[in-house]
């Protein structure tokens, strides 16, 4: 299966040089894969092109000798009517091992318990390019429905054979084919047995309508919930195996730093160290994790790092070493004309420092060599790139190389890379026994990569009568997602100029999306106030799209905008926009305390909609989750660096979102069961910082600019204007 | 140095260095696993079993100072196949989402009632401070926290 060429996910990796990946087909041997399997409906994408020319056709394997050799499996349904689905999207916190189930559920009419969703597993689940960029509603859940539907049709053929009837009489529901004209039924597994029918996708299978939906669009609980309040739920960094080693790894002093010299000798007398240098990685096993930690910490050695940016000059440094990349600009207009029919300019810059992810549970894997494989357990967002990754590093054949991912304790976007794999794999080649790494908070506040830092220029001309007629933006580093604007403006200039970044950076939740929002829709406010309109009305006035409109409007009324004041004590703040195919208006109230600087957000008020809502519960938890987080980036997170060195590697050091920080708040979900459902965990993050910014403005006059806003309070001294 | 663990009612005795962390003994040791790593420095929560009954963080406790005194971790809270009732209200609330804090979450909220069975908002959030959810599901905890207290009621 090769995954459809998607804007943000080529988007995703070029901005970060990560490698693109080809399909590769199913990795086992066909007689592995019937024994696996046993009998019952299988439904595949098949690559050979002979089968593929019979799509829709169900064909016979009487055999294992008749399966075609490279097949990606999709859905099976057993004998014993046990259904098992394959994907290789990842579950880290976003609920998609039950939103995909559900949709599985509701196409095959089975209920959820029926269902066991395999994911990320490289050997068993189809090729994925990973799980990023909001895609797996709109292209995973869809793909399963697809093959699910195929399924559905494929059994009721089965029935109908037996039966001798037409099919189109016959119904599915419950696990069960049913004749409603006699009142048999036959349950799936019964109808399964003794056969071993591969079906193919279907091109175009009978989908449900989400307004006929039963079981998708519902707030089905959370698969193996249970399983997460008694902390049976085994993370990577909980497995073991028979005779596992605990790993770790000497890290440099700064980045890009070369080993001069190593004293290893304290740790080598340890008992049951065993040490692996390989260039400049030295790492050790031992048999417990206390004693690898004093085996490194051991070690004397001598890193040569070289002169590197620091925080003070990053902006600057992002700007001049920026480059213009044909074809990265948008133009429409001329911006030109634009601002010479303006009757209000304006010119600003906006920054966003490095974030770091702080996923709870750090970078994890364990590795194990055995039977002409290396196997790794590992929590990643990629599984696919990330045995790619080990197949290169270790110099062995992709086909040698299993990645399996446990549900994961998140990512944010933050677990793209195998570096914990890499590691683990590394040192357990060497020990011949299984290893297990576990990053310490240090190492991934560290050695993991950032939210990139970004400067935003923002030129803008607008009418008296709030009309804008020019919209320059170019943003340095932070990335292009969300660049364009939603608002009717006929010249605009837009660009994204891709920089040397000092630190090591990557995707984060949303990519640039929030660092975009941030920029034009702070300005978008300033504009507002330049031409003494109301944000909310500004924003109206120039903006057609029915769905982003629909979202202000549901935000704003919910909020009571219009009807309340801002004093100096207590600001009120609007933003939103559209991303990833879904809409996000947010509200914010902040409360400020003039003697001490200190801001506290005190409620907000976010809008959302993604089309058709597949679990309006998880939904929720989404959005909301989307919320509380952002309230880090937006006043305090920064990441602090000097000279190749990070400053504040500690959670101590590194401020996240507590239960103080929490405001009230109130989702409202638009469902438009009209819609294609579109993805919920990057979006509905956008929001926030704008409103926080710009609510902060309607109480003080002080317009922020930069993210974090407020990491120490207000700044002080500021002046308007500045 | 040997030492006598008390951990869900049953006694453990390890030789072990004295300046080992509880959570390492529970982790690896006697292969309690949903106690968290989340930072070792105390600042996550993650890590939080209950310790004569008070919240603490087993990555900042020495098993020395762990000895002889009752600890309970996550795996104690079930009784016979039925969930506490702050595991139960976590549950129905849906109040995580990839799970990873929840163990120190439920440890903390199981204290509080044990202390102040009636907790306004105010001081689940006091209460609860040092318990970092980086998916962001406060809400939904308070939530639990006060469904489990009017059961617990």
């Amino acid at each position: 299966m090769r995954e459809e060429p998607i804007r943000e996910s080529v988007l995703e990796d070029q901005q970060h040089q990560a490698i693109r990946r080809l399909a590769h087909g199913f990795e086992l041997e066909r007689r592995d894969f019937v024994k696996l399997l046993g009998g019952g409906v299988l439904v595949c994408l098949c690559a050979s092109s002979g089968l593929a020319q019979e799509s829709g056709a169900a064909r016979r394997a009487d055999s294992a000798e008749k399966l075609p050799d490279s097949i990606a499996a999709w859905l099976h349904v057993a004998e014993d009517g046990a259904v098992t689905a394959y994907t290789g999207k990842v579950e880290m916190g976003q609920n998609i091992r039950t939103s995909l189930t559900q949709q599985v559920a509701e196409e095959l009419r089975v209920p959820v318990s029926s269902i066991q969703l395999v994911m990320g597993d490289t050997d068993l689940t189809p090729f994925d390019m990973g799980t990023f960029g909001s895609r797996t509603t709109p292209t995973m859940g869809l793909q399963l429905r697809r093959v699910a539907a195929t399924a559905r049709a494929a059994l009721i053929a089965m029935a109908a054979e037996r039966w001798k009837t037409d099919a189109a009489t016959l119904v599915a529901a419950d696990g069960k084919i049913a004749d409603p004209k006699t009142g048999r039924a036959v349950a799936y597994g019964e109808l399964t047995k003794g056969q071993k029918l591969v079906q193919v996708i279907a091109e175009n299978p009978l989908l449900t309508p989400a307004q006929d939906w039963k079981i998708a669009g519902a707030a089905v609980a959370k698969i193996d919930g249970r399983d997460f309040v008694t902390g049976r739920h085994q993370y990577t960094s909980d497995m073991t195996r028979p005779g596992m080693l605990h790993g770790k790894v000497l890290r440099p002093t700064a980045f890009h730093a070369k080993l001069a010299a190593l004293d290893s000798s304290q740790a080598e007398k340890m008992p049951g160290v065993k040490l692996v240098r390989d260039g400049d990685f030295v790492g050790v096993t031992a048999p417990d994790e206390y004693t690898a930690e004093r085996a490194v910490a051991s070690m004397r050695a001598q890193w040569d790092a070289p002169q590197q940016p620091s925080e003070a000059e990053l902006f600057e440094y992002l700007r001049k070493n920026s480059k213009h990349e044909d074809g990265a600009q948008h133009v429409s207009g001329s911006i030109q004309r634009g601002l010479a029919i303006a009757d209000k300019t304006l010119s600003q810059t906006y920054t966003v420092s490095y974030i770091a992810h702080v996923p709870l549970e750090p970078r994890a894997a364990l590795a194990e060599w055995g039977g002409g494989k290396l196997t790794v357990w590992t929590g990643t967002q990629r599984p696919f790139a990330v045995r790619d990754e080990l197949a290169q590093t270790l110099h062995i054949p992709t086909g040698q190389v299993r990645v399996l991912v446990p549900d994961t304790g998140s990512a944010y976007g933050g677990k793209h890379t195998g570096d914990a794999a890499v590691e683990a794999a590394r040192l357990a080649k060497a020990s011949g026994k299984p290893v297990r790494v576990v990053w310490t908070r240090t190492e991934e506040l560290t050695w993991a990569y950032l939210r990139p830092a970004g400067v935003i220029e923002v030129r803008s001309g607008v009418r008296n009568d709030g009309t804008i007629v020019a919209w320059e933006f170019d943003n340095y580093n932070s990335g292009p997602a969300a660049i364009g604007t939603p608002y009717n403006i006929p010249n605009q200039r837009i660009e994204f100029h891709p920089s040397d970044s000092p630190l090591r950076q990557g995707s984060y939740r949303g990519l640039a999306a929030p660092a975009n929002h941030f920029a034009r829709e702070t300005h978008m406010d300033e504009l507002a106030h330049a031409v003494a309109m109301d944000p909310l009305e500004f924003r109206l006035k120039n903006l057609t799209d029915a769905r982003l409109r629909a979202v202000f409007e549901a935000a704003a009324h919910k909020f009571g905008w219009g009807q309340q004041k801002s004093s100096p004590t207590r600001g009120l703040g609007i933003a939103g926009g559209v991303e990833k195919g879904g809409y996000v208006a947010t509200c914010a109230e902040v409360e400020l305390d003039p003697a001490t600087g200190e801001v506290n957000i005190r409620r907000v008020v976010e809008a959302f909609e993604c089309g058709a809502v597949v679990n309006p519960d998880g939904l929720r938890n989404q959005v909301s989750g989307c919320i509380v987080q952002a309230i880090g980036g937006a006043l305090f997170e920064a990441i602090h660096f000097a000279n190749g060195r990070i400053l504040n590697p500690r959670l101590a050091e590194y401020r996240v979102p507590r239960f103080g920080d929490l405001p009230q708040i109130e989702v409202e979900i638009l469902n438009r069961k009209d819609l294609p459902s579109a993805g919920a965990g990057e979006t509905p993050f956008a929001g926030l910082a704008p409103a926080v910014g710009n609510a902060i403005f309607s109480a003080t006059g002080m317009r922020l600019r930069s993210l974090p806003l407020a990491p120490n309070g207000l700044p002080q001294n500021h002046k308007e204007g500045q | 140095m040997t030492v006598t663990l008390l951990v869900n009612g049953a006694e453990h005795r390890i030789d072990v260095p004295a300046d080992l962390t509880l959570l390492f003994i529970l982790r690896n040791e006697l292969n309690l696993t949903g106690t968290k790593y989340g930072c070792g420095e105390g600042q996550c929560g993650a890590c939080t079993v209950l310790l004569d009954g008070k919240p603490i963080r087993s990555c900042r406790t020495s098993v020395a100072a762990a000895a002889g005194k009752k600890i309970t971790t996550i795996e104690g809270l079930e009784q016979n196949g039925r969930l506490h009732s702050v595991q139960q209200a976590f549950l129905d609330a849906e109040a995580f989402q990839c799970g990873y804090c929840t163990s120190g979450m439920i440890l903390s909220s199981v204290a509080l009632l044990n202390s102040n069975p009636n907790p306004r908002e105010e001081d689940i959030i006091r209460f609860m401070n040092g318990n970092v959810c980086r998916c962001g599901t406060y809400p939904r905890i308070i939530a639990a926290v006060q469904q489990a207290a009017k059961r617990q009621g």
